[in-house]
């Protein structure tokens, strides 16, 4: 399996703390990476960096490389913005914008103009509202504010509105946190139907949820990668004992 | 038992504390209403209201014609709508720039400067508006070959709008910083710039903080007071020029309480009836604005 994401040598700095140090990890194209590890341990920081959102906080500084298809995404000539709408994200907590269902989803094929007509942009709606398994709750109320929304339901249309610009790559950063575990079963399912058309990264802080929809499994610990691997080959037989610490419960 | 009698004395105490706020801004209210009962006893509350003639100062004592309020209501109208035409855009401008696109030490230097100005008497801006912007208008104006009085609706507008504008913009910079960091990310995260995310995110989300940022500025603005005796002119003209002298509701409330008054005839009376008008206006601006801000709670909590 190509690699879609290769991260050299990674060095992140917030100020003079330094989150991340010397990581050096591949993203297969098409398949899920979880990125495991105690709260403070710098998986979110990585994350961030493979879309650049860390630029949005004054202060940060990186060394090494980020390569997306083998380009580098901290080179000066290239485009942030343009960036994003290959490297996709879900959040934490849901956010919708306070803007209708339908509104949320058309907001990227907006902005960047994906669309010739409103017959098109309404396909594009409904096509990614179905992706995100969310259509047929929604169909009958696409103009109604998205805020009203149960928070599941709320998540799934950030789901949607990340894949209607066509990104490459999604990133979830603990997507299923402020979700109820119904909830949680809904998006790891489509998580791993998104597999076959998106390569995903996710933090999770949750054992079970990496097993169950990753087939990557990266570990960190203060800012260091302690080991990476196949998600089964990592949960029944880790090389190091941190790892074999944090997943059978002795700490994090 | 440890004093349990003391504690419950302490909570009474505050109480009452906070009882005697209320009591003595409901007994302020009543005695307003009281005496502006009695004007209207004296002069038909259609006539204050609808009347088109403004002219208490000339009356003879005992007439109760010439208390048409309308001119006072419109430049009122006038000078808040000049003021909120300079305060609306810029407070918004400063606020955005403030908020998304000034780095720390930038911010840093112009919070402190815009508080400031906040603090300034409005006295001094009334200075402001006699001794230099009413004579540069005037100028301009005159190099244009046009008339402007050098009281002008204009000059005040223009100097109350200057005064809002720190509240005006420290209101909305609050409104667009207490936005969620998410909703930022999440808009950024989907590839758009910060002027798109400003304008078709951040903007739209704040917006019922904003409109009671506008509101409270607005209510700041009628019930001004300084500003207008120093810079607005008293003649009560029913005009929408700016370019002409009005006068407000606060203006000629001062002018008909200067001075040793007797509370029994309908002169001095009226001014408590103007009082009134002001009091429920601003009033019910603040009320729409709190439910402004209690609705986008509710949404983002």
């Amino acid at each position: 399996m190509p690699l879609k994401i290769d991260v050299k040598d990674l060095n992140l700095f917030y100020g003079d703390k330094q989150a991340l140090f010397n990581v050096s990890l591949g993203f297969p194209e098409f398949q899920t990476t979880a990125l495991m590890g105690p709260s403070g341990c710098g998986k979110s920081s990585l994350l961030r960096c493979l879309n650049r959102l860390n630029d949005i906080i004054p202060n940060v500084h990186i060394q090494g490389k980020v390569l997306l298809d083998k380009e580098d995404i901290y080179a000066p000539s290239l485009d942030v913005v343009e960036l994003r709408t290959h490297v996709g994200m879900v959040f934490q907590k849901p956010n919708p914008f306070p803007h209708s269902i339908y509104e949320n989803v058309a907001y990227g094929p907006r902005i960047h103009t994906l669309f010739k007509d409103k017959t098109e942009l309404d396909e594009i709606v409904e096509k990614n509202l179905a992706r995100a398994g969310l259509w047929d709750e929604v169909k009958d109320r696409l103009h109604q504010p998205a805020t009203r929304l149960s928070g599941g339901q709320q998540q799934r249309l950030c789901i949607a509105r990340a894949i209607a610009v066509n990104p490459e790559v999604i990133l979830m950063d603990e997507p299923c946190s402020a979700l109820d575990p119904i909830a949680t079963a809904r998006v790891e399912e489509l998580i791993d139907e998104l597999r076959e058309r998106f390569t995903i990264v996710i933090v999770t802080h949750n054992l079970q949820q990496a097993a169950r929809v990753s087939q990557q499994t990266a570990f960190f610990h203060s800012g260091h990668l302690v080991e990476a691997g196949e998600t089964g080959a990592l949960f029944t037989m880790p090389q190091d004992e941190r790892t074999q610490g944090y997943i059978t419960g002795r700490y994090g | 038992m440890r004093s349990l009698w003391l504690e419950r004395l302490v909570r009474y105490f505050f109480f009452l504390c906070a009882l005697s706020a209320v009591v003595i801004t409901i007994g302020i209210v009543v005695s307003l209403l009281g005496e502006t009962l009695r004007f209207f006893a004296r002069v038909s509350i259609i006539d204050f209201l609808f009347g088109l003639t403004w002219a208490p100062q000339t009356l003879p004592t005992g007439e109760t014609s010439g208390f048409g309020a309308i001119p006072l209501f419109t430049g009122t109208a006038l000078i808040t709508l000049i003021a909120m035409a300079v305060a609306l855009p810029c407070g918004t401008m400063v606020a955005i720039y403030l908020s998304e696109y000034a780095s720390q030490t930038m911010r840093q230097i112009f919070k402190p400067v815009l508080e400031t100005l906040a603090g300034i008497p409005t006295l001094v801006y009334g200075f402001f508006a006699v001794t230099t912007l009413g004579p540069l208008l005037r100028d301009t104006a005159e190099f244009f070959h046009l008339s402007l009085v050098s009281e002008s609706a204009l000059n005040a507008g223009l100097i109350m709008g200057i005064m809002i504008l720190p509240y005006m913009s420290s209101l909305c910079e609050d409104a667009l910083h207490s936005l969620p960091v998410a909703l930022r990310e999440g808009s950024m995260g989907l590839g758009a710039t910060s002027s798109e995310t400003i304008l078709k995110v951040l903007l739209p989300a704040a917006f019922p903080n904003l409109m009671a940022a506008f509101l409270l500025s607005l209510s700041r603005a009628i019930g001004e007071t300084m500003i207008v005796v120093m810079a607005a002119g008293l003649a009560a003209n029913l005009t929408f020029n700016p370019f002409e002298a009005v006068t407000t509701v606060t203006v000629q409330i001062v002018s008909l309480l200067t001075g040793d008054q007797e509370f029994d005839n309908a002169k001095t009376l009226a001014a408590f009836g103007l009082g009134f008008v002001l009091f429920v206006l601003t009033f019910v601006l603040n009320l729409l604005a709190l439910y402004g801000v209690k609705r986008y709670k509710r949404i983002y909590g």
